[in-house]
């Protein structure tokens, strides 16, 4: 192979689709915070450069450390609250594994109160619960971690509000432009229909955010099982060819 | 004659799990709370071993679980700090913001798999990729390298910059810009900064300061707005 084509191939970048439908907008004024907050004049469209299509791929145990995959064993006592196991598939959006890549979770305990100092609702803290995991996916892009069910809280975006039961998910996938945070919820929820942060994205698509109960997943006399799978901006099949001046 | 109640699954309904609605997952917000379980200490020190990025203030001792950065050795490259503040549409500094880094090594390569140009050498201690939450000020800061130069569409060679993730309380979706250098090598010709209307580049463009720290404020909202991209 020449040199001249080696360079050309390095430069062939396969760009990440955009957004999709599912995706919410920035504003959504039931979510009061996002009135100060949503930008207001639109994203620029930019073309994918080799920024936005790499990532720190497999570095997440040095930035990170290992695994944490079991949210109920950090303490020296058992947690509160329904114990559970969450499993599933990180995918691309031609349903392909996305092997080796980190998820970052944390949630509120049984009672609905989060370690942290600005949660000052008058729920128990638990201290056999922190509420922070990580999972890192197998080569079939499969992911499991046990926790217990969270509870629901109030906040103030208006009166009489309350949060669905949720779990926080952040995933880096294998670039910067498929990074993604977000929040499981739980089926059979009431909460989820009458909630400005779910509801900002637009059905059906919010259904997406709803994890499964699944009794294959559930573990016979000791926890309930949900399956979530997570799916990542894709790639279209074919890289475009760019063009060069020595070609 | 029983039922085989051992092979019975929940009812399927219309949720994750069901193919008509395959797609990407939507974004939710980081939340308030993102303090205990997202910006370890040394997340956003890419050259040391200090605890910046992380609040530990934010929560008991005994609940800070995260890592602590693991650096292995002094990167390649000119040290560098950058900081600026972040605040709303009404001029309010965000004290509860996370920010993210990325961006190339001082050789300008990417410390991963997908840029593969072996002609341009990797640094065994940087990886490029750090996190940070605002402090009480609201201010956001990294202590990193200067990246250098990398590839643009074609022929073109973009400015040294660093791409730049927004997370937050009220953001349903990451925000992603881009930090570029005031007296950066090719900021002229930069194929994505040409893309950005002329008022508005400055947004993108981190000035320093007599204490050397390279310095850009995000205005998520209103007059001086950030330019946010479409990835």
């Amino acid at each position: 192979m020449s040199q001249v084509t080696s360079r050309l191939i390095s430069r062939v970048i396969l760009p990440y689709r955009r957004e999709d439908a599912g995706a919410p907008p920035s504003l959504h004024a039931d979510y009061r915070s996002t009135m100060l907050r949503a930008p207001r004049l639109a994203p620029l469209a930019i073309p994918a450069t080799l920024t936005e299509v790499t990532g720190p791929d497999h570095a997440w145990a040095r930035l990170m450390g290992p695994a944490m995959a079991d949210l109920t064993v950090q303490h020296r006592g058992e947690p509160q609250g329904q114990r559970i196991v969450v499993a599933g598939l990180v995918l691309d959006e031609q349903a392909r594994p996305v092997p080796d890549t980190v998820i970052e979770i944390w949630q509120a305990n049984a009672a609905g109160r989060y370690i942290h100092s600005r949660d000052d609702w008058p729920a128990p803290l638990d201290p056999n619960f922190t509420g922070v995991g990580r999972v890192i996916t197998d080569a079939e892009g499969r992911y499991r971690f046990v926790s217990i069910r969270p509870g629901a809280y109030p906040w103030g975006n208006h009166k009489n509000a309350w949060r669905p039961a949720h779990i926080h998910l952040s995933l880096l996938g294998p670039a910067f432009a498929t990074r993604l945070v977000t929040q499981m919820y739980f089926p059979d929820d009431p909460l989820i229909e009458i909630d400005p942060i779910a509801n900002a994205v637009p059905m059906p698509y919010r259904q997406r955010l709803v994890a499964r109960f699944d009794i294959g997943t559930t573990v016979p006399n000791w926890a309930l099982g949900y399956r979530f799978d997570i799916v990542l901006k894709g790639r279209d099949q074919t890289p475009f060819e760019e063009e060069h001046d020595d070609h | 004659m029983t039922t085989d109640l051992e092979a019975l699954n929940a009812a399927p309904r219309l949720d994750n799990q069901d193919p008509t609605l395959f797609g990407q997952t939507p974004s939710q917000t980081v939340g308030p709370f993102f303090h205990y379980g997202l910006p370890w200490k040394g997340g956003a020190d890419l050259v040391g071993r200090s605890d910046l990025g992380a609040r530990p203030d934010l929560m008991p001792p005994e609940h800070f679980l995260l890592a602590t950065s693991g650096v292995s050795g002094a990167p390649q490259g000119e040290v560098i700090e950058i900081a600026g503040g972040i605040y709303d549409g009404q001029g309010t500094p965000l004290n509860d913001v996370m920010v993210e880094i990325w961006h190339a090594n001082a050789a300008g390569r990417y410390a991963s798999d997908e840029d593969g140009r072996e002609e341009v050498p990797l640094d065994p201690h940087f990886v490029g990729f750090g996190r940070g939450a605002t402090d009480a000020n609201g201010i956001w800061r990294f202590r990193t390298i200067r990246p250098g130069r990398v590839p643009g569409p074609g022929n073109t060679l973009q400015a040294p910059h660093i791409a730049l993730s927004v997370l937050g309380r009220g953001l349903l979706k990451r925000l992603a810009t881009r930090l570029y250098f005031a007296d950066g090598e090719g900021n002229g010709d930069d194929p994505i900064l040409a893309l950005v209307p002329p008022e508005r580049r400055d947004t993108l463009i981190a000035r320093r300061r007599p204490d050397g720290v390279w310095w850009l404020d995000i205005v998520l909202q209103g007059e001086n707005e950030t330019v946010f991209f479409d990835l």
